[in-house]
């Protein structure tokens, strides 16, 4: 069991927990992710990336939004609560080394795995510019963590309520103009981080991007997370989850996102009408 | 077909006629009994079981059959040696905890192995009635007398008995068949044994691959259960390679030794043309969100199914067969199995084969997938076939299959299932510094102990053999349990010769 030790609510949709995962923290890596399974039968597993750890208390943090039924229920746990099942640390580290400036982009709840990342980079001796972006400002979360790492750190909303009016792309093309960026790490939703990728080509800036695709087990076994990766198939599961952007074929990984969009709003509207036939609850 | 009723009455009837003391002439008449099956048009509506069982009476007939041979040529085409004239001598005598006695001496499975099992290939292949009667099919039911014995003392399970504590510790990875049949006998010698899974739930491929309809899983978790009261420590949500690795399980967290029985747990795909699209799943998927992820119980599960018409399945192994199996019972409404050889050379249980084409299944024999077609919203829309003939013997033995030039031909399909076996999974291999595998990706063993290169650490089942069956896989864990327990006893008289 995983207990949860503190609960937060960062926006009104998007929730972190710290855990009790002591193996865990203890071997995690920037980058990396674990499969998160409420318990039971019935509930899905749910990769989310590992936002932090602290191996001195064997803890690790995760940040998601609530965005499908599951999400919903996990949301429901309150602190002093346990999750039954959390595997990892999955996937391949980052890949760290001094480049010399990263500019690290993260769009909405993409900005927590970025902050590891962002940091494992500045420790490394880049010198680290880092852009968040969301669809407003109740949207925005970990400012204050990563104004810590880039205290000029540049925020942009969609709807201009909260820092620049726009999208990300905006501030990092301005970035690669004045000419010394060596390296881009971007993270969000796949048509952010595509975009971001577009961006960088015309400036022949490497860009590392961190895929979430549909899985099961995370191990390697059921092959749902498969991507085109330069014309070869990977499994993001343990090949990535982070790739060269530019390598990614973008609209076959959106497409392939999509796959149950159907079955998945019908539990998720049911779930937010306080109806859940599935779990007997009605609130 | 027989009905259930119709095979028991026939049972019934044998029954009322059968002199006291029988000849083998008179046993090898006995009319070989059917299994009794649910009715096709049935079971694809629901994941219940298909195969009944015998009733008491069917496998007291049955058991009548077997001869009792003295040189017991189907113990030889056992992987674990069960002594199977004995326990079946048990059941003609209405001593069903005994037949069970004896068959525990040498498996510790039987509600599972008695059900999947590919006994045609293995001891029902040398049983001598089968020989007389010129088929293999006639041969007496060993498995499913097997399954009778487990299910009708299901009750009452014994715990085996436990060697007084060794202080050893072993450390068993992956929680599949052979895990399971290692761990048992590691702790049965009296070391303590834990045993991590990456998995939310116990029991590897019996858990996540098997079907419902062929292999119930309450008796996955009945086992697994029987193995917690012995004393053995499961601990899920490990992942070796990541979690851990096999050197910090041996060098910082004091095992003595570990077993490896990782599975095959990687998917291949065909390398066509269109593998990417939406509505192409590997086979270990679809099986997963379906079996473990309880998919099918779909006014339950929180894990989504794709809602398919019309199901290509590309293989023609007893995967392909459960994946056929289990898309007709998710809702599909035809089922092609695409298989590149004849039916002759598919790698399935016929058994299997048969239950599929029952159920509705088409065989497409001889015929080659070479390019998936998609819509613009990356459905799949059809598939590209080729036809087959066979050519000379390739190195398995079986006749190849030689593409037809010119022969291609379009179907339309909205789903995919590719079925064309599991690649060994490269974590441990890639996180183990000095351990041996081959260009597979298979860990190579010592044949006689299933030892790695690297001293300490054992490995069994399809990480080793590839594709293998739980039976096989099972033979390899207790071998290697054999040789853990010879190690560590080993161990022990030098250290205190220290």
């Amino acid at each position: 069991m995983y207990r949860i030790v503190r609960k937060e609510q960062l926006s009104p949709e998007v929730f972190r927990m710290e855990i009790e995962a002591p193996m865990i923290a203890r071997e995690r890596k920037a980058g990396q992710f674990v499969i998160v399974q409420k318990g039971g039968d019935f509930n899905e597993r749910i990769p989310l990336t590992i936002a932090d750890a602290d191996p001195e208390k064997g803890t690790i943090t995760i940040v998601f939004q609530r965005v499908g039924a599951s999400t919903f229920l996990l949301a429901e746990l309150e602190e002093g609560e346990a999750i039954e099942n959390v595997l990892g640390p999955l996937g391949t580290p980052t890949h760290i080394e001094n480049y010399g400036r990263v500019v690290c982009v993260g769009g909405g709840i993409g900005v927590a795995p970025l902050f590891p990342i962002a940091q494992a980079m500045k420790a490394a001796g880049n010198k680290v510019s880092v852009i968040i972006g969301a669809r407003n400002k109740d949207l925005i979360i970990e400012e204050d963590k990563m104004r810590g790492i880039d205290p000029n750190l540049t925020i942009v909303t969609d709807d201009g309520s909260y820092g620049e009016k726009g999208v990300v792309t905006v501030p990092l093309e301005r970035m690669l103009k004045e000419g010394n960026v060596d390296h881009v790490v971007a993270i969000g939703p796949a048509v952010m981080m595509k975009f971001c990728t577009k961006t960088a080509e015309a400036y022949n800036t490497p860009v590392t991007v961190s895929l979430n695709s549909i899985m099961i087990d995370g191990t390697g076994m059921c092959g749902g997370c498969r991507v085109d990766i330069g014309g070869e198939m990977k499994f993001v599961c343990v090949d990535g989850p982070e790739f060269d952007g530019h390598l990614v074929n973008w609209d076959n990984l959106m497409m392939r996102q999509r796959t149950y969009k159907a079955q998945e709003k019908e539990d998720n509207d049911s779930c937010r009408g306080g109806i859940c036939s599935k779990l007997g609850f009605e609130k | 077909m027989k009905t259930p009723e119709m095979i028991e009455k026939e049972a019934v009837d044998v029954l009322k006629t059968l002199p006291e003391n029988l000849s083998a002439k008179e046993r090898a008449a006995i009319p070989h009994m059917d299994m009794p099956v649910q009715a096709p048009e049935e079971r694809i509506h629901n994941m219940n079981e298909v195969a009944l069982g015998y009733t008491e009476d069917e496998a007291l007939v049955e058991a009548n059959r077997c001869l009792q041979c003295r040189n017991k040529p189907c113990v030889a085409g056992c992987p674990v040696g069960i002594d199977i004239p004995a326990f079946i001598h048990k059941i003609t005598e209405k001593d069903y905890s005994g037949a069970l006695a004896v068959i525990q001496e040498s498996s510790l499975l039987p509600s599972i192995c008695g059900r999947v099992c590919p006994q045609e290939n293995q001891c029902q292949k040398f049983c001598t009635v089968g020989k007389m009667m010129k088929d293999v099919d006639k041969a007496v039911g060993i498995g499913r007398l097997e399954r009778f014995v487990a299910d009708h003392e299901a009750e009452h399970v014994t715990i085996p008995e436990i060697a007084p504590e060794t202080g050893k510790r072993v450390a068993v990875v992956g929680s599949g068949p052979a895990s399971i049949a290692c761990a048992a006998d590691v702790r049965r010698a009296g070391h303590s044994v834990t045993v991590f899974e990456a998995l939310h739930k116990m029991g590897g491929v019996l858990s996540y691959g098997i079907p419902e309809f062929r292999l119930p899983k309450r008796l996955v978790d009945k086992e697994i259960e029987k193995l917690a009261a012995m004393g053995i420590d499961f601990e899920r949500n490990v992942l070796i390679g990541r979690t851990r690795t096999i050197q910090e399980l041996m060098e910082e967290d004091g095992y003595d030794a570990v077993f490896v029985g990782t599975g095959a747990g990687l998917p291949k795909f065909m390398g066509i043309p269109g593998e990417d699209l939406v509505s192409v799943f590997s086979a270990n998927e679809y099986l997963t969100r379906s079996n473990l992820m309880k998919a099918y119980d779909s006014s339950h599960s929180f894990t989504p199914f794709f809602h398919s018409h019309r199901v290509a399945v590309f293989g023609g192994g007893n995967v392909a067969m459960d994946a056929a199996r289990t898309a007709l019972r998710l809702g599909a409404e035809t089922v092609d199995i695409i298989y590149r050889r004849s039916r002759e050379e598919m790698p399935a249980r016929k058994e299997e084969i048969e239950h599929a084409v029952e159920e509705g299944c088409n065989l497409r024999l001889l015929q080659q997938p070479v390019e998936i077609l998609g819509d613009e919203n990356g459905l799949v829309k059809g598939v590209v076939i080729r036809k087959c003939e066979l050519g000379e013997p390739d190195a398995s033995g079986r006749r190849s299959p030689v593409e037809i030039p010119g022969s291609d031909f379009t179907v339309d399909y909205d789903t995919v299932i590719v079925s064309i076996g599991n690649a060994s999974n490269p974590l441990i291999k890639k996180t183990t510094p000095g351990i041996d595998t081959n260009r597979r990706g298979n860990f190579i063993v010592n044949e006689e102990t299933c030892e790695t290169s690297i001293k300490g650490v054992y490995a069994g089942g399809d990480i080793v053999l590839g594709a293998a069956t739980v039976i096989l896989a099972m033979g390899q864990g207790r071998k290697a349990a054999a040789a853990i327990n010879k190690y560590l006893q080993e161990s022990t008289i030098k250290n205190e010769k220290v």
